[in-house]
């Protein structure tokens, strides 16, 4: 009994040391050289594998920077400069400051919770709803808010609203890009962070002409062009009947928000008490009384 | 008697229309005609503000292959060429014309006699099925003159005449049936000619014996139609299950019916294709439902295209009952909830169907528990809950190597599962995705 025990062990034994002997030629043999430097760029990218810098992945973004020898087109959203200035260390290059970019949904919530025209039911899915109609606000180019954006969030930082229309936590955004890409919209945009967070945006995509925008939203851009007129900096075109914001451009001076007639320009990250209430609806007023009577006369 | 072998549910009926004759509607002050009626590309339209129109006349031009002609339902005076939000609220190109009288194109018969022989060679058939805008009205709106020019190398054997309106609610088909079955028959025999088939199959279902006993009286003074009486099951109108059904022969999985050697045209578009090859009457008409287990009263109607569902409602019942939930074009199957109902009507409406909002909800959600109903629904042999994990976790290719483009929509699935899941609509959503992945590899 204990004979066969112990020829079983010699056996079995013998086999694993043959074994792993073989296994250890084979993969000295077959060994895939890779360079160390994509180990230490992986290591300082973040790991969320989002796919916001358009590679399948960390590994892969830290294989194209170490491929390139350079950080010329490639960043990665989430890790920021800091990030990319460690990269820029380990391959010795130098590289470009990057602005701080944030997600923005571009969609008012005029006619969500209450307000609904119509009620869906059938499946939670924007990309679904999109192919069956306009969506319960009736705008055939707003947010449908079943939240395809949220799910593709990978850093929490995106969350349906109150009133139907997801809101982005700027502090957690990483402007990777992933909720932009979900939606079937595409109302959310990449933009710039701006100084102190102040930003100014066109929150509408609806192309279609004034009346019938009006009908679809009372918030929505009817291409009337009265912020293109008074932009200092010529930052604002409109084309398709929609104004849109160059960020590149824009100073953030606010005279677009006051001209707004339909209230779809909207400022973000502004001290609220001091401007906000008080000079907005005068402005309003002021700008519209002179541009009413010269048209009667 | 027969049926389709795979799959299938029973539906509540729900014919309650059934007795109600076809009426005419009256036509309104200004119709709006949507050059997009048909699958495929919209129409160019051919008119200009100011220009006058007459009954008949053609507004909107098939400039492209996958597209049909589209005609001026009403007389009158084109107010704009614009767009108009549809059903569902889509922006789509059409034609507003304020009406004016009641004048028609002078080569069009009014008279209510029957000609019955046609003398038009098979090539002159089709080419008259698209200069009068005939499409499919079984629900696609296919063109018709690309159905029935066979292409090279292929031939048809049967033309199966689908009668079946295996759909909750609608009866135009059934009521056309009793109504015209001369005129459908004679619509059969010129299509026969146009295909040169021997024969011609008309599947009705047996819950609508009147009709089989009707369409068999009217059909034996005609060479070559058959009528076959099939067991109810939904999805029978398919095209697919009703080739089953009828001749016992599959279509293989991505192929067209012609490749088994049949063609299937609807009983609706028979009566079509009668009126605009013999009295030379473009599709400027439709005949529809208005029913509802809610509604004081039911009907079927003779509509123009380009009526609107708020004067359709209002001409038939005054008022939505309170307690709507849904107004449905189409049936409870396969039809889709009209969202807008200032939209025009378009070819192929078939209905307006009001439901309660009790009777319209969906059940809530809950998990999948693997009972396999939506297998055994499944008329084409899919396995629905599959498709769903598989689109829920955004494995497409998985999808596409399980046959997803199968599906025929039908809703079988979702009607058989026990958990309310949204089966379908996830199907439909995989297939986009799929047809998405194909478009971009190419």
């Amino acid at each position: 009994m204990t004979q066969q025990i112990l020829i079983a062990v010699i056996v079995l034994g013998a086999l694993g040391i043959l074994f792993a002997a073989l296994l250890y030629i084979v993969a000295q043999k077959f060994k895939v050289v890779e360079d160390p430097l994509i180990d230490e760029v992986a290591e300082v990218l973040p790991g969320a594998n989002c796919g916001g810098c358009g590679k399948a992945g960390c590994r892969a973004f830290a294989e194209a920077c170490v491929q390139q020898g350079n950080m010329e087109g490639l960043r990665c959203a989430p890790g920021g400069d800091a990030v990319m200035q460690k990269i820029g260390q380990l391959l010795g290059c130098s590289v470009e400051q990057g602005e701080p970019m944030v997600a923005v949904v571009r969609c008012n919530p005029a006619n969500c919770g209450d307000k609904r025209r119509s009620n869906y039911d059938g499946l939670r899915s924007c990309a679904f709803e999109a192919t069956v109609y306009t969506g319960e606000s009736g705008c055939p180019f707003g947010c449908l808010g079943c939240g395809d954006c949220v799910a593709a969030c990978q850093f929490d930082a995106i969350h349906m609203g109150p009133d139907g229309v997801p809101v982005v936590d700027a502090d957690k955004c990483t402007a990777c890009g992933a909720c932009a890409k979900a939606c079937p919209r595409r109302v959310i945009e990449l933009r710039n962070k701006g100084r102190k967070d102040r930003r100014v945006y066109v929150s509408c995509v609806n192309k279609e002409k004034g009346a019938v925008a009006m009908k679809s939203c009372s918030n929505a851009c009817i291409g009337c062009g009265k912020c293109e007129k008074v932009c200092p900096v010529s930052a604002i075109t409109v084309t398709d009947n929609l104004s849109y914001i160059d960020y590149t451009k824009c100073i953030a001076c606010r005279k677009c928000v006051v001209e707004c007639p339909t209230k779809a320009i909207k400022d973000v990250g502004f001290p609220a008490p001091a401007v906000k209430p008080a000079p907005k609806p005068e402005a309003v007023e002021a700008t519209a009384q002179p541009v009413a009577e010269p048209a009667k006369a | 008697m027969k049926t389709f072998k795979m799959g299938g549910v029973h539906p509540e009926e729900n014919k309650i229309s059934n007795d109600a004759a076809i009426e005419v509607m009256p036509v309104g002050k200004q119709m709006v005609v949507l050059m997009n009626q048909h699958l495929g590309a919209p129409a160019t339209p051919v008119v200009q503000k100011g220009d006058k129109v007459k009954v008949g006349q053609l507004i909107g031009e098939a400039q492209t292959f996958m597209c049909a002609n589209v005609h001026s339902p009403v007389s009158g005076t084109v107010l704009k060429v614009d767009s108009c939000k549809d059903a569902f609220g889509i922006s789509k190109p059409a034609v507003y014309i304020n009406v004016e009288g009641d004048e028609w194109m002078e080569s069009i018969d009014r008279t209510p006699d029957i000609k019955r022989e046609c003398t038009l060679e098979p090539k002159e058939i089709v080419a008259k099925l698209k200069e009068m805008g005939i499409v499919g009205l079984g629900g696609a709106t296919f063109p018709a003159h690309i159905k029935y020019n066979i292409p090279e190398g292929k031939k048809a054997e049967y033309l199966i005449i689908n009668a079946a309106e295996c759909e909750p609610y609608l009866t135009s088909d059934y009521r056309v049936m009793i109504e015209h079955a001369e005129e459908c028959c004679i619509g059969i025999s010129i299509l026969r000619k146009a295909l040169g088939v021997p024969n011609a199959y008309i599947g009705i279902e047996s819950n609508k014996p009147q009709a089989i006993a009707h369409m068999t009286e009217v059909a034996r003074q005609f060479e070559g139609i058959i009528v076959e009486p099939l067991k109810v099951k939904y999805p029978q109108g398919a095209e697919k299950q009703l080739i089953n059904a009828v001749t016992g022969r599959k279509v293989p999985s991505g192929k067209l019916p012609i490749d088994v050697g049949c063609v299937v045209s609807n009983m609706g578009t028979t009566f079509a294709v009668y009126e605009a090859i013999q009295k030379n009457k473009p599709l400027i008409e439709n005949i529809l439902t208005v029913t509802g287990k809610k509604l004081p009263s039911q009907h079927n109607y003779i509509v123009r295209i380009g009526t609107t569902y708020n004067e359709i409602i209002n001409h038939s019942i005054g008022h939505l009952p309170e307690t709507t939930g849904k107004v449905i074009s189409g049936g409870t199957m396969m039809g889709k909830a009209v969202v807008n109902l200032d939209a025009p009507t378009v070819k192929g409406n078939s209905s307006v169907l009001v439901m309660d909002e009790a009777e319209s909800r969906r059940g809530a959600e809950s998990n999948c528990i693997r009972c396999g109903k939506c297998m055994n629904a499944c008329p084409m042999g899919l396995e629905p809950y599959l498709f769903s994990a598989l689109v829920k976790n955004g494995r497409t290719e998985e999808a596409k190597a399980h046959n997803i483009l199968d599906c025929i929509e039908c809703g079988c699935c979702f009607f058989s599962c026990p958990a309310n899941k949204p089966l379908t609509d996830e199907i439909r959503l995989g297939k986009n995705r799929v047809r998405a992945m194909m478009a971009a590899k190419k």
